[in-house]
């Protein structure tokens, strides 16, 4: 008790460091083999029951992922996309407790003309990860990044979701039981043993000088992150599934979460970060692992013998410095170090997030970004920060930059012939100029700061320059147009 | 004198890369008066071993955040990190938990 003359004979209290003999804090019996956040360490077989249940509890809590759907898996071959992988395959084998009820296929795009690999290493990883996907008997794809350069503008519009909504959860896994469990047939699709598909020299070329426009790392991966996406997507619609999962841990997702704040992605956190993405409307893109952090996934692989791949990507080696992304990682995992709850911090505050539910709607196209098909954040209203932004670009814009020779061919694609002579110069710069600013419209503000670095728009995929154009075309014609048309206002007279 | 100590160290995660893509290595460090602890196995990786770009794998006393290290298959946080003192025949891992996702 409190007195004046007191002393204390006991020892002060010291940092309970863990040690060898510490005993795993579930079980109480083993000696624990590994420490997950701070201080919690488990034995080996309680993190891996931790581990798995995770995994299905991820997917029962939310209850986005429909019993028969086909669901398609994103895998980069890196550890949490494997580590995922084998978290589906285990859930969905016969002798599954609760056995999944999904039939998943598995997705790689080969990235390696991006970056500049060669044909031989290109081939051995893509073959080392082809028998890979062949052991788990799922169907699989294997694409190369190139073919995004094929894309059909469709993949920049959201569709509407197919029938699947209205029905509740609880009623849909109901009603698949009652059908009886027909989750054997799953296996008797043909799996696609596709070697990698042979590559045009020609398509690798522009893909690196699509990537190669963009003059600072930071705008290269983001396009690349983009066009994979958008590639994911694609072949997720065209082969009939409803659900991309990717495989995005705790702590890449903190780092996703500032590194968009940095970019200028603010308005799109809640979906590039959260469990679902509707933003393609008839493909949800969900992120099962996000609560697992790296080391967790890291030291169930190597338990576990988990098999993955080291693939080479960007930013692979680069100094600290070279780009947001990679200065943001190096932040998060240093700060970690130290400090154990800041991924799991960061990871709750963007939990919170959520859409304005603006999106959930089949918004009009006119309204999304060309690039990120989010929805426009640049309405710049009076005095706000975007407009100051833009009223200081212009005045500090001194010379216009020298254009590379202008083609003749796009000259007057807009309604309005425009005014000069066709194929003299001044008028192509002009309307070259014309259409660079107005692609800039079309792209939300950090697609804007992107597309800025990049030397040449023309490098862009032509989906993605027709969209824009027909885009344009479209609301230069509604304003032609628009004082014969009704409003909504006009009508309820 | 303490004999000299043989341990197996793997790397994986990327982590690979900096040393030749050579996941696997057994060496025998050399005898000393001391016995070894990890912080002289660093030293020792980082002046024998390691092919380039030092401080993507070391930083200062210590490996790089971000970079997991298991002696025998435990969290070496659990072993007492530096000060652990090697044995014979240790099995000490280090995987990158920065690259791929």
């Amino acid at each position: 008790m409190c007195q004046v003359e007191e002393e204390y004979h006991e020892q002060l209290e010291r940092v309970d460091t863990p040690s060898a003999s510490k005993k795993c804090v579930k079980c109480k019996e083993e000696l624990a083999a590994v420490v997950i956040r701070a201080g919690d360490a488990y034995c080996r077989k309680c993190f891996r029951e931790s581990f798995i249940h995770k995994f299905r509890a991820m997917l029962g809590k939310t209850r986005v992922i429909f019993p028969g759907e086909k669901v398609l898996l994103a895998v980069s071959g890196g550890p949490s996309s494997c580590s995922m992988l084998s978290q589906v395959q285990e859930g969905v084998s016969q002798n599954a407790h609760k056995k999944l009820r999904f039939f998943p296929g598995i997705v790689y795009i080969d990235e390696g003309g991006a970056l500049g690999q060669c044909k031989e290493m290109r081939q051995k990883t893509t073959s080392e990860l082809c028998d890979m996907f062949r052991s788990t008997g799922f169907p699989f794809y294997i694409l190369p990044l190139e073919q995004v350069l094929d894309l059909p503008g469709s993949v920049l519009t959201p569709s509407p979701p197919s029938d699947q909504p209205g029905s509740v959860y609880k009623a849909a896994v109901d009603l698949f039981l009652q059908s009886g469990d027909s989750s054997s047939d799953g296996k008797a699709e043909e799996q696609e043993c596709v070697s990698l598909p042979a590559v045009q020299e020609s398509h690798t070329r522009l893909l690196q000088q699509l990537i190669g426009s963009a003059q600072t790392l930071t705008a290269k991966q983001d396009l690349l992150n983009t066009f994979r996406q958008h590639l994911l997507v694609h072949t997720a619609r065209t082969r009939g599934y409803s659900k991309l999962m990717q495989g995005d841990s705790c702590t890449r997702l903190a780092v996703k979460l500032l590194t968009s704040i940095s970019l200028g992605r603010g308005a799109q956190l809640a979906q590039d970060t959260g469990f679902s993405d509707c933003r393609y409307g008839d493909v949800t893109v969900v992120r099962p692992m996000r609560e697992y952090s790296a080391k967790e996934i890291a030291y169930y692989n190597h338990m576990f013998k988990v098999p993955s791949v080291v693939i080479p990507n960007l930013d692979t080696k680069m100094p600290d410095k070279a780009s947001i992304q990679r200065l943001t990682q190096n932040f998060v995992t240093k700060l970690q170090a130290d400090f154990h709850s800041t991924v799991s911090t960061i990871y709750r505050t963007g939990e919170k997030l959520q859409t304005a539910g603006r999106d959930s709607s089949a918004a009009e196209d006119a309204k999304r970004c060309v690039l990120c098909v989010c929805g426009l954040d640049t309405a710049a209203e009076e005095a706000s920060a975007l407009q100051a932004t833009l009223i200081s670009e212009q005045l500090s814009q001194s010379s216009v930059k020298p254009e590379p020779p202008a083609s003749v061919g796009q000259c007057c694609s807009s309604e309005r012939p425009c005014g000069g002579a066709e194929g003299t110069g001044d008028c192509c710069r002009s309307s070259r100029d014309h259409e660079a600013t107005d692609l800039r419209s079309l792209l939300c503000y950090s697609c804007r700061r992107t597309v800025r670095d990049m030397s040449s728009v023309d490098c862009l995929p032509q989906y993605v320059l027709s969209v824009a154009q027909r885009r344009q075309n479209r609301s230069a014609m509604k304003e032609q147009i628009s004082e014969f048309l009704l409003d909504d206002a006009d009508e309820n007279n | 004198m303490a004999a000299p100590v043989a341990v197996h160290l793997e790397f994986g995660g990327g982590a690979e890369l900096l040393f030749d893509g050579v996941k696997e290595h057994h060496v025998t460090l050399p005898s000393q008066s001391e016995p070894w602890d990890m912080k002289q196995l660093l030293v020792w990786i980082q002046r024998n071993l390691l092919k380039e770009r030092p401080e993507l794998f070391v930083q200062g006393d210590t490996v790089r955040p971000g970079i997991l290290v298991l002696i025998n298959d435990a969290d070496w946080e659990l072993m007492g990190e530096l000060d652990y003192q090697l044995l014979d025949q240790d099995n000490i891992v280090f995987i990158s938990t920065l690259h791929g996702g």
